[in-house]
């Protein structure tokens, strides 16, 4: 029977694609919003905690296999240039190196969408790859890296992205001017002129926001070990299926001869979400030497080229009237891609949040001699967040509203840009259950920075909010597979991976749910191509909403099974059956039950399998989350120390499988976003191309002394239209208005926006000196 | 000790360690624990070492290792003893990843050389179960969801040890005072603190 196939719109960071996709056939009802689930929604532990605690855990950074050598990469020393020497046969001579790669000798694989290969002589960027090679062990390859004769004719070069705009500035690729895409991204609705010819109230203002790097904990890094023709690659991934494809293309070998792992991986962000150089390198090295090759970036080559949030240069002007209405929000922003295609806009918030129907936005994407950019929690709404909400701020101001009053005059009740209503929106709820919560407003009269300042006080405080929008209803493919055992067990299987999120978690649980298993019974294996059906990459917010659905359809198929067994044991017909709490029972008579293990053990030899996958989107609705942050600050007017005391988090993401760790991420997302708006800051040198804070010391996150007191609440809203399960992507919401609320803050505190990234006390005082100047 | 060559890199030393029953399929290396591995150096012709002997006393068991005089104490736990728990990360005491206790002091053992760990009674994640049997802070940590991607894991249980060893009434400031030295970039800190908490009572009542 031919399978019945359908059109339907995925989102990933707020790309839309329409795809074909199979109609499951047995596609389980959503669980209605108040459905009384005793798994679902509960804070189990993780359930592969006990692997984290005790240090078991093996992360690819930690596999040791018999004969594995090791590889080290040559990384290109100028911004811009070609190779015009490079004699590598010193390396290749030093006893313990057992192969070295350079593009004289390696096989011509094209990257970054045919811009490039794997070793290219022309150099774009430091940390380029110009060689690498193979040793027995790591000092060796260290060794032999430095024994490699480069030599390039540097050219002149730009980092700075409004100079690499400006008419003779060195182009990264000759005729582009530097533009990718030969022209900005516009977009726009209405009639802008007309709405600033509306406006009572004008404000235009220009936002820096700073570059950024992943600096995950665990550095980027591959196994790779040949059996045969099969290629087998550990990798610190969050795409297990993806990496599977791309390295099977790009060293031209079927896609079912290599399988890729990943059962633990230290942190991701976004900056690992297809595949690496390095991967190829270890999986070409091993295939030369006939060994398993090891390759770990260390912590400079981890900054230098795996990835990076851009900077961003915002230029907003808005409009609105006396009473508040917004009229007309414009936006122009330039932002870096670095030296090979990506993402670098912002302007999603300031065309989606806010009620507006006068919209324009013109984004610069513009080519740098500096890494790639690669999506980084939350990419381009971070950036364009901070923004939006001073401008937002500024108006209320204007207009003597309330910062909150004047968000909620402007609320949005549907996607303005696709114009269709959204599946669920808990805006309202978030913004009504984190301002109790935060007690806003904090004192009546803000800004309280407008009343008198006493001079002897020099440290001040102030309140602030931020609203957010993201995407987050994940879609089609994703598939999962449940086998029962005869002992009333069930293994789950799905080829998606946990990035830290607590995904392996949250889909036992909902697993176990369906089948009306404990969650002890239901035991997970994620992260492996071979052994697990496909599940998408773990990035954009899409892994809950893909993936539970997924497995709650396959338990469900493999509950249907079994209930059919059971109704010949209880003479009940099979649709009055159910299952749960370990029993399988008659709906309309509880009296007739029967304890799982009696019925699977009935099986015998037979096994029942349950397949399950992830159904199309609903048509004609937007699938968002969103929320909102209250933050309280005090600013030292001495020294210039933002310190954030406090943070209110709601955020709605539909149905919450685990309170734990859907907190985790709330939590999560705010100290990085705390690390935006003080810290974090990619500091490239002028002189060299280089990332001068390449390491984990003047690159500053957060440390525990920074972290405030988190509130986090998750407004209760499941959605049952936006799939099966009602969730929807939690990872990273939470990051995005943490900045915003915490700049808006700062000017509540001392009378001054800030309005460049990080917030360091040289900004904040300066900003204090630049007001007392005029006062 | 770290050496620089011209470019300024950090020499990274290491060695290739033969672990026996190194399993041949997917993720785990299994390691048997508490006893010391027999090593196998791959050698080859113009390559000197120099490997002079060190004794260490890691989690309770004594080992009995050939070193060089440059290797750390990460090197060490990570390559020669096996104990892939604690991590390396930054390799110059910037995020603590590699925390582990050196007689009941938190210490990042990419700093300290092997040779100079001997004579003291070093403790890793490793050592802190017994059996099946958790420690309060591994407990607690897994109570309190007090980690997502886990590797700064180790080094957090670590310094919580350290702390509550030494504090066991510690204030949330002394917490975080002590967990300043392990940087957590999924930014599970409200949790860790949560849990050092949780420990802390869990072990005052143990007394």
């Amino acid at each position: 029977m031919a399978k019945k196939k359908i059109k339907t719109t995925i989102e990933f960071e707020g790309r839309f694609q329409e795809i074909e996709v199979e109609v499951p056939e047995n596609e389980p009802t959503a669980w209605p919003r108040d459905a009384q689930l005793s798994i679902v929604g509960k804070p189990y532990p993780r359930v592969d905690g006990l692997d984290t605690v005790t240090g078991r855990a093996t992360y690819t950074h930690d596999l040791d296999l018999p004969g594995m050598l090791h590889a080290r990469v040559l990384r290109s020393d100028v911004a811009a240039g070609k190779i015009t020497k490079l004699d590598a046969s010193k390396a290749e001579k030093l006893p313990g190196v057992k192969a070295v790669l350079t593009y004289l000798n390696a096989p011509k694989i094209p990257w970054y969408n045919k811009k490039s290969w794997l070793f290219d002589p022309v150099v774009r960027c430091v940390g380029e790859e110009v060689a690498c090679v193979a040793a027995v062990d790591e000092e060796t390859a260290e060794e032999a890296l430095r024994l490699i004769e480069v030599e390039y004719d540097g050219q002149p070069f730009v980092l700075d992205p409004e100079e690499a705009l400006k008419e003779g500035a060195p182009e990264v690729y000759p005729g582009t001017k530097n533009l990718q895409g030969g022209k900005p991204v516009l977009l726009a609705r209405g009639d802008i002129e007309k709405g600033f010819a509306e406006a009572d109230v004008i404000v235009e203002e220009t936002f820096r926001t700073q570059g950024q790097v992943h600096a995950c904990l665990e550095p980027h890094a591959s196994v790779a070990r040949w059996t045969g023709d099969r290629l087998t690659i550990w990798d610190s991934t969050q795409a297990v299926f993806p990496v599977r494809e791309q390295l099977a293309d790009a060293l031209g070998i079927p896609i079912n001869k290599v399988r890729v792992i990943t059962q633990f991986m230290g942190g991701g962000f976004g900056s690992k979400l297809w595949l690496n150089k390095y991967t190829v390198i270890a999986a070409l090295l091993a295939r030369e030497t006939g060994r398993p090759v090891k390759i770990v970036l260390d912590r400079e080559e981890d900054c230098l080229n795996t990835g990076n949030r851009p900077s961003s240069i915002q230029y907003i002007k808005a409009g609105a009237k006396k009473d508040g209405t917004l009229t007309a929000l414009y936006l122009k922003s330039i932002g870096p891609v670095g030296a090979y295609d990506a993402g670098a806009g912002c302007g999603a918030p300031l065309r989606e949040v806010y009620l507006c129907p006068n919209v324009k936005t013109e984004e610069y994407m513009v080519y740098i001699h500096a890494g790639q950019a690669r999506p980084m929690r939350a990419p381009g709404h971070v950036q364009g967040t901070f923004a939006l909400e001073q401008v937002i701020d500024m108006l209320a101001e204007k207009v003597g509203l309330d910062p909150l009053a004047f968000r909620r005059k402007n609320y949005a009740t549907k996607d303005q840009v696709r114009n269709m209503p959204y599946s669920s929106k808990g805006l309202a709820e978030a913004y009504r259950l984190a301002a109790e919560r935060f007690g806003w407003p904090a004192a009546a009269g803000w800004p309280h920075a407008k009343k008198e300042a006493d001079p002897h006080v020099t440290r001040v405080r102030g309140v602030g909010l931020a609203s957010q929008i993201w995407g987050g209803g994940g879609g089609p493919p994703a598939y999962a597979i449940v086998k029962l055992n005869p002992d009333g067990t069930a293994n789950l299987l799905t080829g998606t991976q946990d990035i830290g999120g607590g995904a392996k978690t949250i889909f036992t649980q909902v697993a176990a749910e369906e089948l009306g298993l404990p969650v002890e019974a239901v035991t997970i294996t994620v992260g492996d191509s071979e052994t697990c059906p496909f599940a998408p990459l773990s990035g954009g917010s899409i892994t809950t909403p893909s993936v539970s659905p997924a497995v709650r359809a396959a338990a469900s198929d493999a509950k249907r099974q079994l209930l059919e067994i059971a109704a010949g044991m209880l003479q009940v017909p099979a649709e009055r059956l159910e299952a749960k709490d370990g029993k399988i029972f008659d709906t309309a008579d509880a009296s007739k039950s029967l304890p799982i293990v009696q019925v699977t053990q009935k099986m015998g030899r037979d096994m029942i399998i349950g397949r399950g996958m992830r159904g199309p989107n609903p048509p004609g609705v937007a699938l968002n989350t969103f929320g909102c942050q209250f933050a309280e600050v005090e600013v030292d007017t001495e020294t210039g120390e933002v310190r954030v005391l406090r943070i209110v988090a709601a955020h709605e993401a539909g149905r919450v499988i685990n309170p734990l760790t859907a907190s985790n991420q709330v939590e999560g997302g705010v100290v990085q976003g705390i690390g935006f708006a003080l810290f974090e800051d990619r500091v490239l040198n002028e002189a060299t191309g280089r990332m001068v804070n390449a390491n984990m010391h003047d690159y500053k996150l957060p440390t525990a002394l920074d972290v405030p007191e988190i509130e986090t609440i998750l407004v209760p809203m499941p959605d049952p239209a936006a799939n099966n399960v009602g969730a929807k992507g939690i990872g990273e919401p939470p990051i995005i208005p943490t900045a915003a609320a915490i700049a808006n803050a700062v000017y509540d505190a001392i009378g001054v926006r800030i309005k460049e990234l990080p917030m360091t006390p040289r900004q904040v005082l300066a900003a204090l000196q630049g007001r007392s100047r005029h006062a | 000790m770290s050496k620089s060559n011209s470019s300024g890199r950090t020499l990274r030393f290491g060695r290739r360690c033969f672990l026996q029953g190194a399993a041949a399929t997917a993720a785990a290396t299994q390691v048997p624990w508490g006893g010391a591995e027999a090593h196998v150096l791959e050698e080859f012709p113009g390559r000197k070492r120099k490997l002079v002997p060190c004794r260490l006393k890691v989690n309770g068991s004594v080992y009995r290792l050939e070193v060089e005089p440059r290797w750390t104490l990460l090197q060490v736990l990570r390559r020669e003893i096996g104990f892939t728990g604690t991590k390396l990360v930054c390799d110059r005491a910037e995020c603590g990843a590699c925390t582990v206790l050196a007689d009941g002091k938190p210490v990042y053992a990419c700093m300290m050389l092997a040779l100079d760990a001997q004579g003291k009674e070093i403790e890793t994640i490793e050592g802190l179960a017994r059996g099946q049997k958790l420690h309060p802070v591994q407990e607690a940590f897994l109570k309190n969801d007090a980690f997502q991607c886990g590797f700064c894991t180790p080094g957090m249980i670590m310094a919580v040890k350290g702390l509550l060893d030494r504090n066991p009434n510690p204030s949330p400031h002394d917490i975080r005072r002590a967990t300043s030295g392990n940087l957590c970039k999924c930014g599970a800190y409200t949790k860790i603190f949560r849990a050092a908490a949780d420990a802390a009572e869990a072990m005052r009542s143990r007394r």
